[in-house]
């Protein structure tokens, strides 16, 4: 009687064995690239412009030419995405805010935009006046463009994105908030050391709410929340949490340091992509077995 | 308008989706799995009818799952009959039958056969996350892809909470059943429910199929078949209740359907509230980062 458990594992009847829901067509690495891109715009968009009110010209360029780069690699993601890529101005044809996907290239669309000539203004040097007043405008919609993603792969049916429809956007916005830092670091490593503070502050103040974040959905996800820990998934979110902190310490050393502004630049990037890939993954993970679909909607199932 | 345009009962569907009064009545399919005999002539004449394309070679393979080797419902399999052999005894095991305890002769094999299809939800969660218009209600309150629109994004794929649509490899758009609306638009019944010999799928206005659904049950129970149970019946359930429903023998996943799916835009107005505050929580996280006096 020794291989009688005590407590017998939860059984789930099933066809099969097989899927109870269709596996997401999205594909490594475009969407978890296309998350990663559209954060980084987003925010460092918000770091250009703060840098341009509070007078940090390195910054002020490291987040404008950052913004429109990530957006228009983020948006060539997204079109290598579609099944019909040739028809991808149909996600202009109508604007429903029942479709994530639909706010979100209008988001990108404005977005780039407004990024757009805000750089085009940097790099000139011509309408300063209009480039700043774009800038600022990238300011509003970059955060959202960050954290309207968490909204993109919550809104399915798939249980490990549902179920963390509460963390996703603040995951990405932490997420997005230490790329960006990232960014201005690596923008700034050979400036002086105090034009890299700003950077460096919110490189930290990014890492330490994606690791919080990530640390609650770990915690809370119930069954659905082994897919965060298992497999490709469970790799990258375990890098995440080791990249997030290691980066944190060495941004926090950056303003004295190019070396350690760079580390943490390449630590808190690589982080910051560790977190996309890793919820990406779980969500394919969470319905190839269908007993986490079946767990999430039985009565008192802890899903 | 009803205030239930996310989930919930819902009386008037294709009146919600803006068409006038005059439009035809919600129409659905009553599949009853207790009379099918699996002889897939629903899976041949939707294949037929809809000129879906021949699976990939890849895929003619004998999948090992008793006579089913269709697998799913899918981009190219719009009616997907479902095949399940069990080891138990035919109907509710009668009360005197001590026999059969020793497992000798209490094993007759009961064969569960279903054609599954589109749900047509009241609340479709595909159609709501269509980001390009392509899927659309129609005035008999169904849901289809319009081929001309769809550009492949795949979220429609993600979201259905039943995974029937999907994306055809090689055409990169993505298709599931319609129906049969050009059948419909001239008064005649979608191709599966004429060709099914034992009407397990019936065609009709929905409100007349659900009453034949609740009599076929209130018999099937009465005659002792106590695991009888309607599917996708209930407007009350996640999905607003279903277009296409079903009367079942076993617990639905053992079919292959999820036990109790809520669409997911359900929860779509917490979510955008959340994204607008983490939104603000990001800005307002940038502006702290470079407050203060310059160093």
């Amino acid at each position: 009687m020794s291989e009688v458990k005590q407590v017998p594992e939860a059984e789930f009847g099933s066809y099969y064995g097989r899927p109870l829901l269709k596996m997401p067509r999205w594909k490594e690495p475009h969407l978890p690239a296309y998350l990663f891109l559209g954060g980084l715009s987003g925010a460092s968009a918000v770091m250009g412009a703060a840098a341009a009110a509070t007078g940090h010209r390195p910054l002020r360029r490291a987040g404008r030419l950052t913004a429109v780069a990530a957006a228009l690699g983020g948006t060539g993601f997204l079109i290598a995405e579609l099944g019909r890529p040739e028809r991808f101005l149909n996600m202009l044809r109508v604007a429903k805010p029942t479709s994530p996907m639909s706010m979100g290239s209008w988001l990108l669309a404005a977005h780039s935009s407004l990024a757009g000539a805000a750089a085009a203004s940097e790099v000139t040097g011509v309408a300063p006046v209009l480039g700043a007043a774009a800038g600022a405008g990238s300011a509003v919609t970059g955060p959202l463009l960050a954290t309207y993603a968490g909204v993109l792969l919550a809104n399915t049916a798939v249980p490990a994105w549902h179920k963390a429809y509460r963390q996703l956007p603040f995951l990405f916005a932490g997420s997005a908030m230490a790329s960006a830092g990232a960014a201005g670091l690596a923008a700034t490593a050979l400036a002086p050391g105090r034009e890299r503070v700003p950077a460096a502050r919110l490189a930290v103040l990014g890492a330490v709410i994606d690791v919080a974040v990530s640390r609650d959905l770990e915690r809370r996800g119930g069954l659905t929340a082994e897919t965060y820990h298992q497999g490709g998934a469970g790799q990258m979110m375990r890098a995440a949490q080791w990249l997030m902190p290691a980066g944190a310490i060495a941004a926090l050393a950056a303003p004295r340091s190019r070396v350690a502004a760079l580390a943490a630049a390449g630590l808190l990037a690589g982080g910051s992509l560790a977190t996309r890939f890793g919820v990406f993954r779980a969500g394919p993970a969470s319905v190839a077995d269908p007993k986490y679909v079946v767990a999430a909607q039985r009565p008192g199932g802890r899903g | 308008m009803t205030g239930n345009r996310l989930s919930g009962p819902l009386h008037d569907v294709a009146g919600d989706a803006g068409y006038d009064a005059a439009h035809p009545p919600r129409v659905g399919f009553f599949t009853d799995t207790s009379v099918c005999i699996g002889c897939k002539a629903c899976e041949v004449a939707c294949k037929e009818w809809n000129g879906l394309p021949d699976p990939e070679p890849g895929d003619l393979l004998l999948t090992g799952m008793s006579y089913d080797n269709t697998g799913a419902l899918g981009a190219n399999a719009w009616r997907h009959v479902a095949f399940i052999e069990q080891e138990r005894p035919l109907l509710a095991p009668a009360a005197d039958d001590a026999d059969g305890a020793d497992g000798q002769d209490g094993g007759a094999t009961r064969w569960l056969m279903a054609s599954d299809v589109c749900k047509h939800c009241t609340h479709a969660a595909c159609l709501d996350v269509c980001p390009t218009g392509a899927l659309v209600r129609t005035e008999f309150a169904t849901v289809i892809v319009q081929h001309d629109i769809c550009n492949g994004c795949a979220y429609c794929v993600s979201a259905c909470p039943f995974g029937v649509i999907d994306r055809r490899e090689g055409d990169g758009r993505a298709f599931k059943c319609t129906m049969c609306y050009d059948r419909l638009r001239g008064d005649m019944e979608p191709a599966c429910a004429t060709a099914c010999p034992t009407d397990s799928i019936q065609f009709g206005p929905l409100d007349e199929l659900r009453a034949i659904a609740q009599t076929r049950l209130d018999d099937l129970h009465e005659a002792g078949v106590a695991e009888a149970r309607l599917y996708g019946a209930d407007p009350g359930d996640g999905i607003g209740g279903a277009g296409a429903f079903f009367l079942l023998l076993d617990e639905p996943e053992v079919y292959g359907l999820p036990p109790d799916p809520v669409v997911t835009t359900r929860d779509l107005p917490s979510m955008w509230r959340r994204a607008g505050v983490a939104a603000a929580m990001l800005a307002a996280g940038v502006a702290v980062a470079f407050a203060g006096r310059r160093p």
